[in-house]
């Protein structure tokens, strides 16, 4: 599904090198985790591979399904399956989320030359799934975003994922600013979305969102490198133990 | 003292350019406000309220020409249920207007009143105005209050169950419209005024609001699309205790726009919201001029405008809060912002306060800025291009100044509005 190789990135007005070589295969129907300590380039990953500015790719690929991604456009890249669910998602006020997310739907269908959803279709769609995320029909008026709690912000980032239905799921740092019952509903979103042909890269920092999000493959990053691939056991051992045990290890 | 020369001049070729309406119970009024001109003269470049925008057009003899622009969609507030009240270049149109008989409203003509010596509008008409030239000189305001030759005045007796909707169509290219309005909200009531179109090729647009206590007024105004139109708006308000005043302007396009507001406040507990957004491509100068007086103790006022400004257009704002000695409690707050969408537009603003009360909250903020590359990044990570984002993340700058409407319909009309004005523009 999705395929970096020896992935090089610096930061465009600092000329700070993020990513040193970065090598990571997620294969469709698997759930891959990456955690690492702070400044290891977790989050800058899930930019670039999402086509955020400011980033300069210096060597390497990362493609989906064999496509390249990294000279497309954000919105090309969405087209194509790609998603990031944001660690801070952003306040866009005079836009209602239901608006929102139909332009988002539709244009990604016109993209792919598929026919746009009706008005009704795509009220019933939303409905239907917002439900199970526990979004009112308030939340789905009211601008994206504006004045919703912090878990309402990442249950409104699911419910973007469960519309648009991506082939490839990039979540950053969703469990953070979560309470134990708000991130359940979260992973909830995300478990009901596991499907044989999706792929899903979740960045964390605590073990404890891999306890309801189950991945199958952990892998350990730091300082701009893949420097650890395991199982589900590796979280573990970051959660007992911290980095320090890795890192000295691979040093 | 006398006026300089030039500005003697402008102000003579203008004046006798003019008659002077006669007869009836606003002569007096009509009569001391060409006196006020004759005094003040007609702004020039010279004058510091005027140094972010050339009057020159505003006050030459003739209108320069605006084409009438046809866009073939349907008038704003077209389908919302009101009373049309029909101007063409700036003359009553009975046969396109609705009956103006409705309950809880009495509307007449201003031109009627030649005929009658006794009528209550003699307390606002260019009252108001006049009361507004201190401390800064409006001499348009005044010009008007003098010449105006047509416009409604409108007694809210109770609670009107539509809106007022003046329309003002363009119908010839060198027209030049004069047209002033009195509108008087009496105690406990409550009505709303809808304005749209350009009205002429120049306009010249006075309105004197009289909020009696716990009377409330909401104002929601669109400029009109033609490119080349030219206008000088006020609005004088005047809030009694616990009244509620709220209007918010729309412009898109149009070549030069002045919109002054000057809002007073003289009973306690009331509130006064003035609001405005505007869009500009190209050869576009808009300017907001606010002058907020709070002369009542506990009232809160807010100034929120938001322009979009490209291809070489240009913003300004003045606002002021005068918070008057004894004033305690006043909030005041007050916000102007433009998005520019490429270097060669420009936004000019000048904020000011003067307190002479210690009790009180004011605060005021001004900025230009691009558009927010985080929100951007957003909605195209979600799929959406480039050019519909950016329209997207414009309405959201928008926003604040939208919301400033409390009828969740009329609010939406204009953001359909304003996003088909940037689609357009893709």
């Amino acid at each position: 599904m999705l395929e970096i190789k020896n992935l090089h990135v610096k930061l465009e007005e600092e000329d700070k090198q993020i990513l040193k070589g970065v090598n990571l295969t997620v294969e469709a129907g698997k759930v891959h985790a990456i955690m690492g300590p702070n400044g290891s380039g977790k989050s800058t990953l899930s930019y670039v591979l999402s086509g955020k500015d400011g980033y300069e790719v210096t060597e390497g690929s990362a493609t989906l399904e064999g496509e390249e991604l990294l000279e497309l456009e954000p919105e090309e890249r969405a087209a194509l399956g790609v998603f990031l669910a944001f660690q801070y998602p952003v306040e866009i006020p005079g836009v209602g989320n239901m608006t929102f997310l139909r332009t988002a739907v539709n244009a990604q269908r016109k993209a792919r030359g598929e026919e746009e959803l009706s008005a009704s279709d795509f009220l019933k769609v939303v409905r239907e799934k917002a439900k199970t995320l526990k979004i009112d029909a308030e939340m789905l008026k009211r601008p994206v975003n504006v004045g919703f709690s912090g878990g309402e912000k990442k249950r409104n980032e699911i419910l973007q994922m469960a519309m648009l239905a991506p082939k490839m799921c990039i979540l950053d740092e969703t469990d953070s600013g979560l309470d134990v019952d708000a991130m359940k509903l979260v992973a909830d979103g995300v478990n009901a979305l596991r499907d044989e042909g999706r792929g899903f890269l979740v960045i964390t920092h605590y073990q404890r969102l891999l306890d309801h999000i189950k991945p199958d493959v952990v892998h350990i990053m730091s300082d701009g490198r893949i420097i650890k691939t395991g199982g589900p056991e590796l979280a573990l051992e970051v959660e007992h133990n911290g980095y320090a045990d890795i890192l000295a290890e691979v040093a | 003292m006398a006026l300089p020369e030039l500005k003697h001049s402008t102000t003579e070729a203008r004046l006798a350019a003019l008659d002077l309406p006669t007869g009836g119970c606003l002569d007096v009024a009509r009569r001391a406000a060409l006196s006020r001109v004759q005094t003040m003269g007609l702004p020039d470049r010279r004058d510091e309220y005027w140094k972010y925008t050339r009057p020159d057009t505003l006050t030459a003899v003739e209108a320069p020409a605006a084409a009438v622009f046809e866009s073939g969609e349907a008038a704003m507030f077209d389908g919302f249920d009101r009373l049309q009240i029909v101007f063409v270049d700036g003359v009553f149109d009975p046969d396109a207007s609705d009956d103006l008989s409705l309950e809880g409203v009495s509307i007449e003509r201003l031109i009627d009143l030649k005929d009658k010596d006794i009528h209550w509008s003699k307390d606002i008409y260019g009252v108001l105005e006049a009361r507004g030239q201190i401390p800064v000189e409006r001499p348009l305001a005044a010009l008007n209050t003098a010449f105006a030759t047509d416009g409604v005045v409108v007694h809210v007796t109770g609670t009107p169950s539509k809106p007022l909707n003046f329309v003002y169509r363009h119908g010839q290219e060198n027209s030049d419209a004069i047209l002033h309005h009195v509108i008087k909200v009496d105690s406990d009531a409550e009505a709303t005024i809808l304005e749209n179109g350009p009205a002429a090729s120049r306009f010249n647009h006075v309105i004197e609001i009289d909020i009696a206590d716990r009377g409330t007024l909401h104002v929601v105004r669109s400029q009109g699309r033609d490119h080349e139109r030219r206008a000088a708006t006020h609005m004088f308000a005047r809030l009694g205790q616990e009244s509620v005043f709220k209007s918010f302007t729309l412009t898109v396009n149009g070549v030069l726009t002045r919109n002054e507001a000057v809002v007073e406040f003289l009973g306690d507990d009331a509130v006064a919201h003035v609001a405005g957004a505007c869009v500009g491509d190209g050869d576009f100068h808009h300017d907001d001029t606010v002058f907020v007086t709070h002369d009542a103790v506990n009232c809160e006022s807010r100034q929120v405008f938001k322009k979009v400004l490209r291809n070489g257009a240009t913003g300004v704002f003045q606002g002021k809060i005068l918070v008057k000695e004894g004033a305690q409690k006043t909030d005041g707050y007050q916000i102007s912002q433009s998005l520019l969408l490429d270097d060669d537009s420009q936004f000019l603003a000048k904020p000011e306060l003067e307190i002479y009360a210690d009790d009180v909250a004011c605060s005021h903020g001004s900025t230009s800025g691009a558009i927010d590359e985080e929100g951007l990044f957003y909605l195209r990570s979600r799929g959406v291009p480039e050019a519909e984002a950016t329209n997207l993340m414009t309405l959201a700058f928008l926003a604040e100044a939208v919301q400033e409407i409390d009828s969740d319909e009329i609010a939406a009309s204009i953001n359909d509005r304003l996003y088909g004005w940037l689609a357009r523009r893709g």
